[in-house]
């Protein structure tokens, strides 16, 4: 008796491995490499919590063209060598579902994965950040830092404020500080903010915080001494609430501060109190719920308790709306890929073709309830961003209220400045750059 | 029965002396190495090669150079990851400008310049000991990062401040591949591990042990302090800095000043304090304990069934799991895990009998 029970449970369990074996899902996979816990899980939960319930919402409509999308997370809490151990721990798919893109959603694993994705053919999405010479894809096939790099932003902003000065060419003689966290982040901006100070003719003034940035009163001081028409915001963490509480303690107009991609969360603007009211910054998707994508995912995920998201009031921030963009990217790479080569899983090198000629013009997007949420976007085989426009927003202190449309960087300037350091890379690294005019 | 040392003599003071005097011992050990270079590299997947391997190694070498220092020299030290740092943007921008330096040749210069800013850092140890000495490191650990954040030249004007590795080739070989990545740090693993064993097992191993048991006494004895103390340094921050270029080139890739911040400089700290104060073989230990482990815990948690427990949850719970068992181990054995290592060898040479 115990025999055959034994027996037959072993017949089972042989079907049922073999069964999964046999089972080559018809399912792309998507390796996550998040993060929950540790001092950014602000950011990581919702950015992931949205990218997953953007992924929730397509399986509940039937998948891509039948092609349902799995996805796995792997915990790195922002730590490179979490992320670089999650990487290789999921490169190879899920049970037989080839993975599709890596999302890491940090500087240093993007950097630290970037070698490992082009000799793996996986592309590696770093959407709103990432190396700015990465938007040069014939140097960086797998790399694609969506929307907007660095260069564009500052770019962005410096077209923003003369917008509001009435034309470009009244930025000369204004006065213009950035206020920029004391790391390669921080700085990594300056020289394009320099070559523009000349280009236009404003007068700029570079200060430095100290990482974290907890305390600000002499650069303030310095602030208010040289009254500035305008200030650029390139803060990290504490170092926000901190500059807009400094900012109203020396009496320098909150308005008058444009916070970059960085500083522009509602846990950027919140924990400054009413010292932030009028603060602006600039954002690549307005947060709310009103697109009509959002509402679907509501109805069909998060109101059928599926949601990803621990605490429902956050639905619709802005880490959670990144999300659901990175989710709307990625699906429609994959969407695109697949009307090239056949409706089935693909494997990464495929759907690098598809990021690569995403072409996301105001029909498509109001056709996925995303118009006025992402931006028109067209990639190509030399560029790797696509975009380069962001809104700007402002806190009325509870939450942000758009205040632009959307405002265009200057790319054509910020080209050669990109390629320039493309082609150091490559040289350094001995590659040769991809002819693009070749590409189909 | 199988590990006794019956029967083993020495008829030459150099047979006596030779670094693993048991037969078993040697014999298990070039099984090791051949197991490790010859059969690993094929039967590893990139998995196991990239991400568990390769880094495992690297911090056993970082705790091998502070064990020395700390360890074996009794110094203690807050700057590792400092010279870890040291190394690994020398090495970055030897590679980078000076033409025709093989990849070797830039590692071992830069463990160089990281022996000479240890060196540098440890002159304060000439005249304050303990946790004063400590805080003085600490200096180094900041300062070096500021330094390559500050100054552009290292990371070669890059406006991030992040360095790529530059092509892995040595002698027409691509070393690229994750096993080559992997024989790489073997190698520079395993030849450094020699070199340290050798080290204090000779006469400046020795002078070391005598600072650290008192410094007085063994000034008294005739050690020259100075001389010795700085010698710790230079070795430890060399070994230190070759980890370093080996974190950055072999298994990351890439490194950025942030990198090299004061957590790691504490992870490998604690490398040697679980693994064993004064043991080269505590080091491995040490960091497989610290590496393996939490990524054990990790694929572990995976098998639970999903939506029991909250996926932020599950991570904090693998560290509350991870931080008992740091501390069930240092109160079952305070002097780390080779010395339990070296219990279960004693145990082994009289088994099957009790004494």
């Amino acid at each position: 008796m115990k025999q055959t029970t034994f027996r037959r449970l072993a017949a089972l369990l042989a079907a049922g491995l073999l069964a999964s074996g046999a089972h080559a899902a018809n399912e792309q996979y998507f390796p996550l490499q998040s993060y929950r816990v540790g001092p950014y899980a602000a950011g990581g939960t919702g950015f992931f919590g949205g990218f997953i319930d953007y992924l929730q919402y397509i399986n509940a409509k039937g998948g891509v063209n039948g092609v349902k999308l799995t996805w796995s997370e792997c915990e790195t809490e922002y730590v490179v060598e979490k992320g670089v151990e999650c990487y290789e721990r999921l490169k190879k798919g899920l049970n037989g579902a080839p993975s599709a893109a890596t999302n890491p959603l940090s500087v240093g694993i993007a950097y630290a994965t970037l070698d490992r994705s082009t000799s793996d053919k996986l592309p590696l999405i770093t959407i709103n950040h990432g190396r700015t010479d990465s938007t040069d894809g014939s140097v960086f096939p797998y790399a694609f830092p969506l929307q907007l790099n660095p260069h564009s932003e500052v770019s962005a902003i410096v077209n923003y404020i003369g917008q509001k000065s009435g034309g470009l060419d009244k930025l000369k003689g204004k006065k213009i500080v950035t206020l920029y966290h004391g790391s390669p982040y921080g700085k990594e901006t300056n020289p394009i903010l320099e070559l523009l100070a000349k280009k236009y003719g404003f007068e700029l003034t570079l200060i430095e915080v100290p990482h974290p940035g907890n305390e600000q009163q002499s650069q303030w001081l310095n602030i208010r001494r040289s009254k500035p028409d305008w200030v650029i915001l390139r803060g990290w963490g504490v170092m926000n609430p901190v500059a807009l509480k400094t900012a109203k303690k020396t009496g320098f107009p909150v308005d008058h501060i444009i916070g970059n991609i960085w500083s522009n969360s509602e846990d950027d603007a919140a924990p400054a109190g009413d010292a932030a009211k009028g603060y602006i910054s600039i954002t690549t998707h307005p947060s709310g719920t009103q697109f009509p994508v959002l509402q679907d995912i509501k109805k069909t995920v998060v109101d059928a308790g599926k949601g990803n998201l621990a605490d429902p009031k956050r639905f619709g921030n802005v880490y959670y709306n990144l999300g659901v963009v990175n989710g709307i990217l990625n699906v429609e790479a994959v969407r695109l890929a697949q009307q090239k080569f056949g409706k089935k899983p693909l494997t990464g090198e495929q759907v690098r073709w598809g990021f690569e000629h995403l072409n996301l013009d105001d029909k498509r997007l109001k056709e996925l309830g995303a118009y006025g949420l992402v931006q028109p976007l067209k990639l190509s085989c030399a560029d790797h961003e696509g975009g380069g426009a962001v809104r700007f927003q402002q806190w009325d202190g509870t939450k942000w209220n758009v205040v632009s449309d959307w405002v265009q960087a200057d790319r054509k300037l910020l080209r050669p400045i990109i390629e320039e350091s493309s082609h150091k890379y490559a040289k350094e690294k001995g590659i040769t750059p991809r002819d693009c005019s070749k590409e189909s | 029965m199988f590990y006794t040392e019956a029967g083993q003599f020495s008829s030459h003071y150099r047979t006596d002396r030779r670094l693993f005097r048991l037969r078993q011992d040697r014999y298990s050990l070039y099984a090791l190495l051949l197991f490790a270079f010859a059969v690993v590299p094929f039967i590893g997947s990139d998995y196991w090669l990239n991400a568990i391997l390769t880094p495992f190694l690297v911090l056993s070498l970082a705790g091998l150079g502070l064990n020395l220092l700390t360890g074996y020299a009794g110094q203690l030290s807050l700057g590792s990851a400092a010279f870890m740092a040291v190394g690994a943007f020398a090495t970055y921008n030897l590679e980078l400008r000076v033409p025709g330096l093989p990849l070797l040749g830039s590692i071992v210069l830069g463990g160089v310049f990281a022996a000479a800013a240890s060196v540098l850092f440890g002159l304060p140890s000439l005249r304050i000991k303990g946790f004063y000495l400590l805080v003085s490191t600490l200096a180094a650990q900041f300062f070096v990062q500021w330094l390559f954040t500050k100054v552009g030249w290292f990371s070669n004007d890059n406006a991030s401040g992040v360095i790529t590795a530059p092509p892995l080739v040595i002698a027409g070989h691509d070393l690229s591949n994750p096993a080559g990545r992997y024989l790489l740090t073997l190698g520079f693993v395993v030849a450094l591990t020699l070199l340290a064993r050798n080290v204090v097992k000779s006469e400046l191993g020795r002078n070391w042990m005598a600072v650290r048991d008192m410094d007085t006494a063994a000034a008294v004895i005739g050690i020259p302090l100075a001389r010795t103390k700085l010698l710790a340094f230079a070795l430890s921050g060399f070994i230190l800095g070759v980890a370093g270029a080996l974190w950055a080139f072999t298994y990351l890739g890439t490194v950025e000043p942030h990198g090299f911040d004061l957590s790691r400089s504490f992870q490998v700290l604690f490398i040697i304090i679980i693994g064993g104060l004064g043991s080269i073989a505590g080091n491995f230990l040490g960091a497989a304990f610290i590496v393996l482990l939490p990524i054990a815990l990790s694929l572990a948690s995976g098998f639970m069934p999903a939506g029991v427990i909250d996926a932020g949850q599950l991570e904090n719970l693998q560290k509350i799991v991870f931080g008992l068992l740091i501390i069930g181990f240092l109160i079952k054995e305070p002097e780390g895990l080779a010395r339990l290592w070296q219990q279960l060898r004693e145990r082994a040479r009289v088994w099957p009998l009790r004494y």
